[in-house]
């Protein structure tokens, strides 16, 4: 900017730039205690000696070891980060202030885990605390005695200052590395899908040199990966920008063929994953489709109209027992023996009454005793079903087996495999079905109601039918998820319809993003595929899950991929702060401008510009 | 709500409220019928009955200390606290850890009352930690955030709040010792009751007489009020919100604490899944009393145990349904449904929190 002289106040603003605050060593000693109590926490609770079962890295790092050292090293980086630097400060430099601020975590994770493992050999804690075994003590002292809590404690002080020093580079680097180590600690993990991968191109040869055989990648393996990723993150990630720039460049007509092959090899690719991955992975993948089938259906109900549904699982179940006693020849009461496709219409016949009747009661109900009234009808599906009561209908707890495979005409799909495909299609189809509904009048109303349902009411929304609409639109989607469910399995018995499905399924669609559907296909991938392929994750699935829930509402509410809608809620205030300081900004620069160009006009003119 | 409505709209409303009216109706001529048809057919006997009805006051009182917690939170910040039957679970579990520890030193049957007492300072303690915990790292930073957001975290809090207990102290079911005092029965007034019923019954009732005098009687509890009136007002009256919503959380957490030891006498097992229910249940009796109204939340409570206990026999035996029991909590989930339908603002009305949208 221009120097003006005449304008002393602005003047002296524009010359005396204000440090921003550096990096907390308060802070960081506070985030060390966090670190601390995480670290203990894991350890105590089972996990690092469950996860130690699996290697990542051959006989170098196990998910174990992983597990217990990125707690130091993650929160280390945290607490070595600048605070966010305001407007019209200057940033402070870097320094070794951000890697004393790392070490400071890495110390007190070190003391509270050292002192753990001498507290829990001292006084046998086992009676209470079931998971601080011998075994746990030995690994947390790399089976050394006590000559291993040195190493521990200078473990978790190397990780505080790695975690310090990532601070100290350049963005791009930075991203670059913590990339690749995401992807090594990822490709590790996945050797089921990777080894299946090679194996499914003919790679096979390519597997024993990655991967150990007894888990876990080779040094050799993990260092390409590494260097691989790097370099994906390096080079290739900052070009994306360009990419979409140049797309928006282009022409329309070529635009359009751009997206079309883009359609065409995702087409390609989904029809080949089945086949490429086999039947284990397939099974995984199958279940996701289901779940991200629920997924988008509550994405509709929570995310678009904002009805927190706890219950969801009652349409899902609605869905299964329906498909289940139309086709099935063992059904208890009455076996129409139906086909699939002809038993489809009354499902959703079915699952459009079930959202009737639990969106009727509710219409007028505020937002927190709709989420536990719809919990309520939830465990009242469930009960019902397991009940002596209707155990003719429905088959109690045995419920009802030899559900006939789906076919079409003479397909039959039998195998994971094949079901993935009409999974597919459902999804495609939910997906299609919400992206039209997001952009039509049904689906504007629904966020207007969301945003506040007394002003929707005022301009002209019908509540009561917007409210009922998103009952039965997520209740059919839904209950597709059940059917295919029942297929999928051969047999549904009530406690596949638990609320931790529910739960399960409101997760993944909170942490994709509420209303975003690719959101929830991350969400669902991450959250459900993750846990089913390593059996370590599932026991402390619901776990993390909570923790998650936590940790999304306090840092990023609006989900990992999220809609604009939601942001502007939620950030309100920032974005009309940001508003209002371009503002400032536009008027100091037109009053500069003004100045520079007819210096005669008296200062209190350029605010109308 | 007194509004002008659009001429179409209202018709619906009629519409609507005409479902509800037959709903009404029809509910009431099951009610009606069925506990007719179960006393003519004389299944159960008087003194069976009255049992039930004890069984169903004790239950009902551990609901009514617990959604104490639900109610008061709910009257201060305007949201469900859905880990508040965690905390529950919590005082529990680690009351057990103790209880199994001096039943192992003999003092659990050597001096019950010493037992009882140390056994209910630690599970109120751990609930109180718990409650209060949840709060400040849970609620407090996102008090200025749409009502949907807490809720959600707290969803979240419960969850993780169960898995970590499985976690740390394993996924079995733990029993509590057996408490020999406790066994047998007494005869008030001619009635048999069994020990440890009366000493739930005695136990609810001073605790909530202590919580009614401490939130109308003392300063403190009249800050709590006030801060549900109006917070900003209150503030400027010099009330610290932050100390009046951290009471808050404590003393639910302490009834919660003093509620789950007394749910273990009764039940005697615990583990990590234990406070979902009662949970579920001490929010229906808040629902039911009027959420928002202590007075509302202890009638609630014991009009929720005693229906809960009395209501599958005498209702659905009567319709010919085999085996009522099963459907215990169906019958708890459909008074939370049909309250919430026909009466939202419970039995009492909503007083703590007026008007609150």
């Amino acid at each position: 900017m221009a120097k003006i002289a005449p304008v002393p106040e602005e003047a002296v603003l524009e010359d005396v730039r204000l440090k921003a605050p550096e990096v907390s060593l308060e802070q960081a000693a506070k985030l060390g205690g966090v670190a601390g109590i995480v670290a203990v926490f894991v350890s105590a609770n089972g996990m690092v000696q469950a996860f130690a079962e699996r290697d990542i890295i051959s006989g170098i790092l196990s998910m174990g070891y992983a597990l217990l050292f990125l707690v130091p090293l993650i929160i280390a980086y945290l607490a070595a980060r600048e605070p966010p630097v305001l407007e019209g400060f200057e940033a402070p430099q870097k320094g070794p202030r951000n890697v004393v601020a790392g070490l400071i975590v890495g110390a007190i994770t070190g003391l509270f885990l050292v002192l753990f493992v001498l507290l829990a050999s001292a006084v046998n804690l086992r009676r209470v605390f079931i998971n601080i075994s011998p075994q746990l003590l030995d690994l947390l002292t790399f089976g050394q005695g006590s000559g291993g809590l040195v190493l521990l404690a200078a473990g978790s002080l190397l990780m505080g200052a790695a975690g310090g020093l990532t601070q100290l580079l350049e963005a791009k680097w930075r991203r670059a590395l913590w990339g690749a180590v995401a992807w090594t600690l990822l490709i590790g993990l996945l050797e089921v899908i990777v080894a299946q991968l090679f194996r499914g191109l003919g790679l096979n040869v390519l597997a024993p040199f990655f991967y150990a055989g007894t888990g876990g990648l080779t040094p050799v393996g993990a260092a390409i990966v590494f260097v691989i990723a790097f370099l994906y993150y390096w080079a290739v990630v900052p070009k994306v920008n360009q990419w979409q720039h140049a797309y928006a460049q282009m022409p329309a007509e070529r635009q359009r063929s751009v997206r079309l092959s883009a359609v065409v090899a995702a087409v390609i690719v989904v029809a080949v994953t089945p086949q490429v991955l086999g039947p284990f992975v397939s099974e995984v993948l199958d279940l996701v489709g289901i779940f991200l089938l629920m997924g988008l259906g509550l994405n509709i109900v929570v995310g678009f109209a904002g009805l927190l549904d706890l219950g969801y699982v009652a349409f899902f179940a609605v869905g299964a027992y329906t498909t289940a006693i139309l086709t099935s020849p063992a059904s208890p009461r009455w076996s129409p023996e139906m086909s699939f496709w002809a038993a489809l219409p009354f499902v959703i016949l079915a699952a459009a009454l079930a959202g009737i009747i639990v969106g009727t009661p509710v219409l007028r109900m505020r937002g927190d005793y709709l989420a536990i009234v719809t919990l309520g009808f939830g465990e009242i599906a469930r009960l019902l079903l397991l009940s002596d009561w209707l155990r003719p209908v429905f088959g109690g707890a045995q419920g009802i087996l030899k559900i006939p495979n789906l076919s079409i005409g003479p397909i039959v799909f039998r195998t994971p495999v094949d079901m993935f495909y009409p999974i597919v299609g459902f999804c495609l189809l939910a997906a299609y079905v919400s992206w039209k509904l997001k952009n039509s009048r049904i689906g504007r109303a629904w966020m207007a109601m969301r945003e506040d349902e007394q002003v929707a009411e005022a301009m002209g929304v019908d509540i009561v039918e917007i409210k009922l609409k998103a009952f039965i639109v997520g209740a059919v989607i839904a209950s597709f998820g059940g059917a295919l469910f029942a297929v999928k399995i051969g047999s549904v018995f009530p406690h596949s319809f638990s609320l931790l499905v529910s739960i399960t399924v409101l997760v993944l669609v909170i942490v994709g993003g509420l209303g975003s559907i690719p959101g929830v296909v991350v969400g669902t991938l991450a959250l459900v595929g993750l846990p089913e392929l390593l059996r370590e994750f599932q026991e402390y699935r619901l776990l993390a899950y909570g923790v998650l829930l936590i940790l999304m509402m306090l840092y990023r509410p609006e989900g990992l991929l999220p809609t604009k809608q939601w942001v502007r809620e939620l950030h309100e205030e920032e974005l009309m702060q940001d508003a209002w300081l371009k503002m400032e900004e536009d008027r100091r620069r037109a009053q500069a401008q003004a100045q520079t160009s007819q210096g005669d006009l008296p200062p209190a003119q350029p605010e109308e510009a | 709500m007194q509004r002008a409505l659009p001429q179409e709209f209202s018709e619906r409303i009629n519409f609507a409220a005409g479902v509800i009216w037959i709903l009404r109706v029809l509910v009431a001529v099951i009610v009606i019928w069925g506990a007719t048809s179960t006393l003519a057919a004389g299944f159960y006997s008087p003194s069976q009955w009255r049992d039930l009805v004890i069984f169903g006051l004790a239950q009902g009182g551990v609901y009514a200390l617990i959604a104490l917690g639900y109610t008061m939170v709910y009257g201060i910040l305007g949201f469900i606290n859905f880990a508040h039957g965690e905390v529950f679970m919590s005082g529990m579990m680690i009351g057990y850890f103790v209880a199994d520890y001096l039943n192992e030193v003999g003092m659990w049957n050597g001096n019950p009352v010493l037992a009882f007492l140390i056994v209910l300072v630690v599970s109120m303690f751990t609930s109180t930690s718990v409650a209060v915990l949840v709060e400040r790292i849970a609620y407090r930073p996102l008090r200025e955030s749409p009502r949907i957001v807490p809720l959600i975290t707290s969803i979240g809090a419960s969850f993780f709040i169960q898995y970590a207990f499985r976690g740390l102290f394993g996924a079995g079911v733990k029993s509590y010792p057996r408490m020999e005092a406790l066994e047998g029965a007494v005869t008030v007034l001619g009635v048999r009751i069994l020990k440890v019923h009366v000493l739930v019954i005695v136990a609810v009732f001073i605790m909530m007489a202590l919580l009614y005098w401490f939130v109308e009687r003392t300063r403190t509890g009249k800050a709590i009020r006030a801060v549900a009136e109006d917070k900003e007002i209150a503030a400027l009256m010099g009330v610290d919100i932050d100390r009046a919503i951290v009471t808050t959380f404590a003393i639910g957490g302490m009834m919660a604490g003093a509620a789950g030891l007394l749910y273990a006498l009764v039940f005697s097992q615990v583990f990590f899944f234990s406070g979902f229910l009662p949970g579920i249940k001490a929010f229906t009796a808040a629902v039911l009393g009027g959420i928002g109204n202590i007075v509302g939340a202890m009638l609630g409570g014991i009009v929720l145990g005693i229906v809960e206990s009395v209501g599958p026999i005498l209702i659905l035996s009567g319709l010919g349904i085999p085996a009522p029991h099963q459907l215990k909590d169906v019958v708890a989930f459909t008074v939370l449904v049909l309250v919430l339908i026909f009466r939202p603002k419970g039995l009492l009305g909503e007083r703590l929190a007026e008007e609150r949208d």
